[in-house]
């Protein structure tokens, strides 16, 4: 109801056009969300190049693939491996890619898995039922309006024949928060 | 897949979300000045509880907007609250599943 009254008094008052609100919703629940983050993804696996670039200078890489906008900026791609596994929290807010990932889940926001996800990043991953070799290092990053990152999992064993669309499939967004691990095929 | 869910937990956030965003590329403010004041009303509130990150976070975005907007001089709390209660009255008084309007 507060919300609607100031819908009301700047609509009233020329400062909105109440149509465009229901197409910035569409927008935000149809079209920007985590498949782009996925097509990105997807794309380095399949191109050497493109990853390196990526990870080189992430925000000019998904500039040019039409990613771009607000909070969009800042991008910093880590990558995961055999020795490292890379998660992603966010401190206060502004932090999260929205172009790549759409808007962010509750419980990233909250703050019982920010404090968890650094204090013990293991059990956190074990509630989501990921569960990684003991000589894995975790390393938990700090996401801020200055820098927002992407993990990029690591490509799941028996992929090698597939192509950047059937790639995206696997590539779920808790995965490129490193909540999670890309799908099995 | 992923699992379904719905990318905004109630309406009233969405509504929220698209009127702060729309504001944003109106040009009205700018969205690192939007985001800092946002950040400073999460620190706040979180300093006496933890935040849920849902109804919380979406709480302190509308605190954060109706003070920005107060200050602008766009929508003063005295006729926010006033047009707050006109809606109110408005869906009491209006018959389930009819629409509801400020006339009448």
């Amino acid at each position: 109801m507060r919300v609607k009254a100031l819908e009301t008094i700047l609509t009233e008052k020329g400062l909105i056009d109440p149509a465009a609100l229901d197409e910035i919703i569409d927008t935000y629940e149809n079209r920007i969300g985590p498949r782009n983050g996925a097509h990105v993804v997807a794309r380095a696996w399949s191109n050497p190049a493109f990853r390196d670039a990526l990870l080189t200078d992430a925000t000019a890489v998904v500039s040019e693939l039409g990613y771009y906008g607000r909070q969009g900026e800042h991008m910093v791609a880590v990558e995961n491996t055999d020795e490292v596994h890379n998660m992603v929290v966010c401190t206060l807010c502004s932090c999260y890619p929205w172009p790549l990932l759409g808007i962010p889940p509750g419980w990233y926001k909250s703050d019982a898995y920010r404090a968890r996800a650094v204090r013990e990043p293991r059990k956190v991953l074990a509630d989501f039922g990921v569960t990684l070799p003991e000589d894995t290092a975790v390393r938990v990053w700090d996401s801020t309006a200055e820098v927002r990152y992407l993990v990029i999992p690591q490509r799941p064993a028996g992929t090698e024949g597939m192509d950047e669309a059937a790639l995206m499939d696997l590539v779920t967004r808790d995965s490129m928060i490193g909540a999670g691990l890309a799908l099995k095929p | 897949m992923t699992r379904p869910e719905p990318v905004f937990e109630a309406p009233w956030h969405a509504q929220l979300f698209a009127l702060t965003v729309h504001l944003n590329e109106a040009g009205r403010f700018d969205w690192p000045d939007w985001a800092a004041r946002f950040s400073a009303t999460l620190a706040r509130h979180g300093l006496t509880r933890d935040l849920n990150g849902g109804d919380d976070y979406f709480t302190a975005w509308l605190e954060t907007l109706e003070t920005l907007l107060a200050e602008k001089g766009w929508a003063e709390a005295a006729a926010v609250a006033q047009i707050r209660d006109a809606w109110e009255a408005a869906y009491l008084r209006t018959p389930h599943g009819d629409p509801v309007s400020l006339d009448g």
